[in-house]
Order: C-alpha cells, then structure tokens, then sequence
C-alpha cells in the first residue's frame, strides 16, 4: 500500500500535458515590473530610486519588519518608475518598473553549471543567506523560509519534509525541476536540515511521476538521511497537513502549526532556491512556471524572471486562445483566477493556466440532495453542507463549535459536490469572520 | 481586452451531478426489473410504467400549478422513487393500488416537506407503507414467482418465505418441519432464481447486482447495507444457535423479507440516512435491530420498511450529534 494522507481527499484527471517539456530559458523582456508585495507578511521597502541603474541579483528592496522578505532585481537596467501597479487581482501594489538593458549579472552569483556538493556554511550562515537571499516558499504561501526554519522557543522540529507531491491538475514545474536538477534539490534538502538541526528528511512525490521519483533516487542513496517515499496520487497531497499525515502519520492540531507536530514542510522549488542562495550565492529572481492549458498551442515549463507581465507569458504559448475564458495563476484547485492580465509573475508564481468555458463554467445549482459527499471528501473532517448553510446565516458560534476554522480551503467539496453548490465561496466568508472573532478573543 | 472570468478556486468540478446519480440508480435497478418481467409479465411492467410516470407527474404538477416554483422532473429523482415503490409491491397489484402508491409517495412524503433534499422519511417506503396499511390484503397477496411464459394469466399466490415460517411456527411447527413441507426455501432457489415477495426481490443475485453496480460508481457507500447485513445475522445468530429449530438461520434472514431490497436501494436512500460514516453504522444497526425485533416479536412478517422508517426520524438528530472523525486530533492552546 503506498502511502498517503488518511481522511478524504478527490482524484481529479490530472492533465499533466507539460510533464514531457524540458525547461527553458524564458526570453528577458523590455521591461519588468517587481512587486514589494510578494510574501506572506508586510510588503518590502524599495532601496533604489528612480534613474538608479541595476544588475541581476541586486537587492531593490529590503525588508520592513519581522515578517517580510528581501526582493532582487531580475534584469540589469534603469529603474523607469516606483508607483503602485495592479496585482492580479487587480489591487494597487507598490511595484518597481525597471526597463531592461542588456544581462549584466552581480558578479558574486556563481552561474557555472558545476555542482557544489560540500555544505561549508554554518547553521547561522545557512540562515543569513536564505533570509539575504529573499527565499520564500515556493508551494503558494510565499512565507519567508528563514522564519520557517527558525522554530519558536521551545518548538523542535524532528523531521524536514520536501513536498514534491504537486497534487494539483496541470502544474508539472515541480516535476520538471525533480527530474533535471535532483541533486541542487537534495542539497538543498541537506541545507535546510542542517540549520534545522534534524536528522531525517522524508521528500513525498506522487507515483504519478514515476521517472521525477527514480532521478532523485540514483542520487538520493547517497544521502541515506533522505528518504524518498512514493505516495498514492490523490489531491490534496501537497497540503502541508495532509503531506505530514501521509509521510509521518502525526496530525497537526487544531489551531495549530506543523511545527507543533514536530515537522517542517518545504516546497522542493524552495529546496532547489536554497541550494542556489547558499551554495551559488543567487538570489531568489526567477522560478520554474508551467504555462499551459488544453486550449493553448503549446504547453511548456519556463525558468521565468520575476516581473514578467502573464500576457507576455501567454505570447510563448502561441497566445490567448480564442476559447478561453479564464486565467490561473497556479493550479485549478487552488490557484487565483487572474483579472488583470497585464499582472505580473511574482516568486511563487508555478504556473499559468488557460482554461475554457466548457472546463470552468459552474453549472446551475440544484438542491442538496444530501449525498454526504462533501463530508466524505474534505481533508480535515469537516462538513461542509452544515458550514455551507451555517455560514450563509452567520451563525458564527455553530460554525466555529463546527470547526470551520479548519477548513484549509483545498476546494475538494465544491468539487464533488453533484448540486453545484457554492460549498466554499460560502464557507471562506464564514472561516474568515469566525478566525477574525478568535484573533480578537483574549489569550489564556 | 477580452473579458475574463473572474471567481474563487476551485476552477474546476467533478462530473457529478443529481440526475446521474438517479440515472445510476436506475441502471442499479435493471437486473431486478428485468427478472420480475421475465417472472411476471405485463403485470410488473405496468407497475413500473404507472409507478414512474405517476410520481413524475405527481412532481410536475405541484411545482409547476401548487407552489409555482422551477419544475425539477429532470433530475430523475421522482421517477427513482416510482420504480422503487413499483418493485416493492406484490406482484399483480392493481395499477390503482400502484397510482395511490405513487401519489401518496410524492404528493404527501416528498412535496409537503419541501421537495428534493427536505423530505424526512423515505417517499416510496411511506408510499408502500401506507398502501400497506390500508390495504393489507392486497399489500400481502403474493404471486408465487413462475415464469409467465409457463404460468400465463393464473398465477397462484402464496404466502412469503417470511410468513411461511412464521405461520408454520405460530402452529407449532419445527423449522426442519416448515422447511420439508416446502420446496422454494433452499438457498439456491432464494439466491439465483426466486424469493416469494415484491417485484423487485425475486432474485438476490439481480439485486447484489445491483449493489455492486452502486458501489462501483461511487453512488452509495458500503456502510449502510453492511451493517445492515450483519446487524440481522449476529441477531438471528444468536437466537438461532440457541434453538434452530424455533428460529430461521441468520442467511435466511438476510435473503428474504425485502431486507436485501431495503438495505441496498431504500436504507441508503441520501436524503434519509445520515450525512457521516460513523451515523451510517449507527443507523444501520438500528434497522436491523428493528427489523429484528418486529420479525421476533411483532405481527408483521417482514418488517424493515418500519426498520427503516423509524431509522428515518433519528437521521436529523445523528446528523446532529454524531460528528466525522476530524483531522485534527486536539486543538492548541492560546
């Protein structure tokens, strides 16, 4: 029996068209746009002014407060502009306009190809270059990895896990990055565990990838402290909880962190940008995305500068096809529906999906049959057709005796559910008050 | 610039919907429908056809003329609980007794709660429930299953397997005594070729058919008629290992008396069971204690259409006080 998380979860078709799509290297435009607001936590503060000239890998904003990141420029150039620019959303965020000339690299990156095995940074150091380095995590919550692997007082963690499950349909940046540079990853890996100061690491792939699983075996038994272990493909995998539930079978409290379970999760793409922050002095500018979609001419993974606007991101796909009708940045379950499509690709930016009417139109709702459906699929043990009505009344008491502050919003009840009902939307409004009611309640 | 749909994740949604499932539940039905038409003729087709089109329209002209709402005939569900209440009369019932049947079904247990997705109890079990106590000779004349090509129009009745023994029992016969006088009881008979009882329990093997059919498309969940099962056979077990020769053995129990009926196509019927695993079981045991006791100890033969419909009023409160098995383990402090 492979592996996987115990309560729940759906098998949506997996559309991994991309998967067979070597990565390359995304042409670097005229003109990038760099948001200050690309991690959890307050946005940076930009440290170059207008007309100031910049290389790749320059630090242009610096973090303000515990909880923020540092941001580089991806290209060499002018900045041309500092003014708020709508996100995908479409909300005003401070952005960093550089207009691009030529590729001049700090000269402290190292951009040869060789390898560097031997992990000579101190704990502290590892730390440093991470938080100098503006890595966050790469999985969708952009949350800054040297807080991630700063335990508070009193918390240790007994094991590093790398989520390389990549559950969600479409999305194959992951894979790519396993299968062509598995060993960055699994020093990466090592990096992080030393700062950690753990002695196991359990790197979880779905068995959909089989070939992403072998490559990082041929080089993961040389490093017996990593165990790669296959799970069972079933969504959603990659969820922080569900992953530690799969690979080491501990719950994380309610309420709580993994950290509270004794685990720490990474994204495997932020294995890989740690073994470049540390090991080749590069910081976090450009990621592996995946722009795709069954209507597009083409379906390819890119290694993509951050700033890059998603319609040209489109142009290399062979354009917006004539049938969509919606965009994603990420993946179908979880990611963002774009608005504004002259946004701008930021660090946690994996992917770019097209999808069509017939794909993403949500049917007429019916009436609740109820089938159970719903509670049989969600992850955490919920049930949503109760969250679903308790939330449309406000009744926030019963929502939260009902825990739906819980819900980790993976989408799988609006998914199942046979009367198309807006499970989610519904439940989100009500989540989001009942955590606003708990943060405001006096702690014990 | 193009327009773009904008709205929350997920992008994405399952196939699923209302009218496959019913869709699946009919297909889950077929084997069943089509013994009882090679058993019975014109006669179960003609309750089939009256049982759908009059719970169809029943639906139809109530929310299109009484409540002015959107007519929802599409989804199928009304037809599902024609056919059901069709397969659980006896053979050669008047297309009349059929027509109330279907009216009751959908006008009283269905469309007075609301609809889809309202209704407490069952609609076709307090369809046949209700035929059952206003017409009770009827309701229990039952056509001994006979090819119709050999039998043609004079079928005979007889008695349940049910009512066999309990007749034979309440006359001071052994089992081995009530057995030996009547040839239909063996168990190959019950399960391949046919049970005395409704339409639709002719044969076990059409319905276990049917169950996997269910089961494989993810319709129902094994839960409610496992537990079912094993609820009737640890009961009649015990009794029966005390004193086979005044009880019927827990199998026999399981294939006769519309338990097999009941527990795969009414007891799991969304609407009236319980929305979570462990609710599943608990309503499960219930039916089948109760099934039970009103076999042992009541005046009816059969019993799991009360079962059921007793399990039915507890659903709400199972839904209430039995919660799933949460991810999280324990809350965190402060």
């Amino acid at each position: 029996m492979k592996k996987t998380f115990a309560l729940g979860g759906v098998h949506p078709h997996d559309h991994k068209i991309s998967a067979g799509a070597a990565i390359e290297d995304f042409p670097v435009l005229s003109r990038v746009y760099i948001s200050m607001a690309q991690h959890l936590g307050s946005p940076s503060e930009p440290v170059v002014a207008k007309g100031d000239r910049v290389k790749v890998g320059q630090l242009i904003g610096k973090p303000t407060g515990f909880m923020s990141a540092c941001i580089h420029s991806s290209v060499s150039g002018t900045v041309a502009s500092i003014e708020p620019v709508a996100d995908l959303a479409g909300n005003k965020v401070n952005t960093i306009i550089i207009d691009v000339e030529g590729d001049e690299w700090e000269p402290s990156i190292d951009r040869s190809q060789t390898i560097v095995r031997e992990i000579t940074a101190t704990k502290e150091e590892i730390l440093k270059r991470i938080a100098d380095c503006g890595i966050v995590g790469l999985g969708g919550a952009s949350f800054p990895t040297h807080i991630k692997l700063t335990p508070p007082p009193g918390k240790k963690a007994d094991y590093l896990l790398i989520n390389g499950a990549e559950c969600e349909p479409y999305l194959t940046s992951d894979h790519r990055i396993m299968l062509e540079m598995p060993e960055q990853i699994l020093i990466g890996a090592r990096l992080m565990m030393k700062a950690l100061d753990v002695k196991k690491c359990f790197f979880g792939v779905e068995e959909n990838k089989p070939d992403a699983i072998a490559s990082l075996r041929r080089f993961s038994s040389e490093y017996p402290e990593i165990e790669v272990v296959s799970l069972k493909k079933k969504y959603p995998q990659g969820g922080e909880k569900q992953l530690i539930d799969a690979l080491i079978g501990r719950r994380v409290p309610a309420m709580g962190l993994p950290i509270d379970a004794g685990a720490v999760v990474q994204n495997c793409g932020t294995a890989l940008a740690v073994y470049e922050a540390v090991q080749k002095n590069k910081p976090l500018f450009e990621g592996i995305v995946t722009i795709t979609g069954d209507c597009t001419e083409q379906q390819r993974n890119f290694r993509l500068r951050v700033g890059t606007p998603f319609n040209k991101m489109l142009d290399a796909v062979g354009g917006l096809p004539e049938q969509a009708v919606k965009l994603i940045s990420g993946g179908p379950m979880m990611g963002k529906a774009v608005a504004n499509i002259e946004a701008a690709s930021v660090k946690s930016t994996s992917a770019l999906l097209v999808l069509t009417e017939e794909q993403t139109k949500r049917k007429p709702q019916t009436q609740c049959i109820r089938c159970g459906k719903c509670v049989q699929v969600c992850p955490m043990g919920l049930e949503p057709y109760l969250l679903n009505k308790l939330a449309k009344v406000s009744r926030m008491d019963e929502l939260e005796a009902n825990r739906v502050q819980d819900c980790i919003e993976c989408g799988c009840c609006l998914y199942t559910c046979p009367a198309q009902l807006p499970l989610l939307d519904n439940i989100r409004v009500g989540k989001g008050q009942v955590i606003r009611i708990l943060r405001s309640r006096p702690k014990k | 610039m193009r327009k773009l749909l904008v709205s929350p994740a997920p992008h994405i949604y399952s196939a699923e919907n209302t009218r496959r499932i019913m869709m699946d539940v009919l297909i889950a039905l077929a084997p069943s429908l089509l013994v009882s038409i090679y058993f019975f003729g014109f006669s179960a087709i003609q309750l089939v056809v009256v049982g759908a089109l009059t719970c169809v329209g029943v639906e139809y002209v109530i929310q299109k003329y009484l409540l002015k709402t959107e007519v929802t005939i599409s989804d199928l569900s009304a037809a599902v609980t024609g056919v059901l209440l069709a397969l659980n009369l006896p053979p050669n019932s008047p297309w009349w007794l059929m027509l109330i049947g279907s009216i009751v079904a959908i006008g009283v247990a269905k469309m007075t709660f609301g609809g889809l997705g309202q209704n407490i109890f069952n609609p076709a079990l307090v369809g046949r429930v209700f035929l059952l106590i206003s017409f009770p000779v009827l309701m229990t004349d039952w056509t001994i299953p006979e090819s119709w090509f050999r039998a043609g129009v004079d079928a005979t009745t007889g008695a349940t397997p049910l009512a066999l023994v309990k007749e034979g029992l309440a006359q001071g016969l052994s089992v081995e005594e009530i057995l030996a006088n009547s040839l239909d009881l063996s168990y190959f008979q019950m399960l391949f070729v046919k049970t005395g009882g409704s339409v639709g329990e002719v044969s076990a093997f059409a319905l276990l058919l049917g169950f996997a059919y269910l089961l494989f498309r993810r319709v129902i969940r094994p839960h409610i008629p496992v537990t079912i099962f094993l609820t009737i056979a640890l009961f009649s077990g015990i009794f029966w290992l005390i004193d086979p020769n005044q009880y019927m053995d827990p199998l026999f129990n399981i294939l006769t008396g519309g338990v097999l009926i009941g527990s795969i196509f009414m007891a799991t019927d969304y609407v009236t069971s319980p929305m979570t695993a462990r609710g599943m079981v608990i309503y499960g045991v219930g039916i089948g204690v109760i099934t039970m006791l009103i076999r042992m100890f009541g005046s009816y033969p059969e019993g799991i259409s009360f079962a059921i419909l007793i399990m039915n009023s507890v659903v709400p409160l199972i839904n209430k006080y039995i919660k799933p098995a949460r991810f999280a383990k324990e809350v965190k402090n402060g």
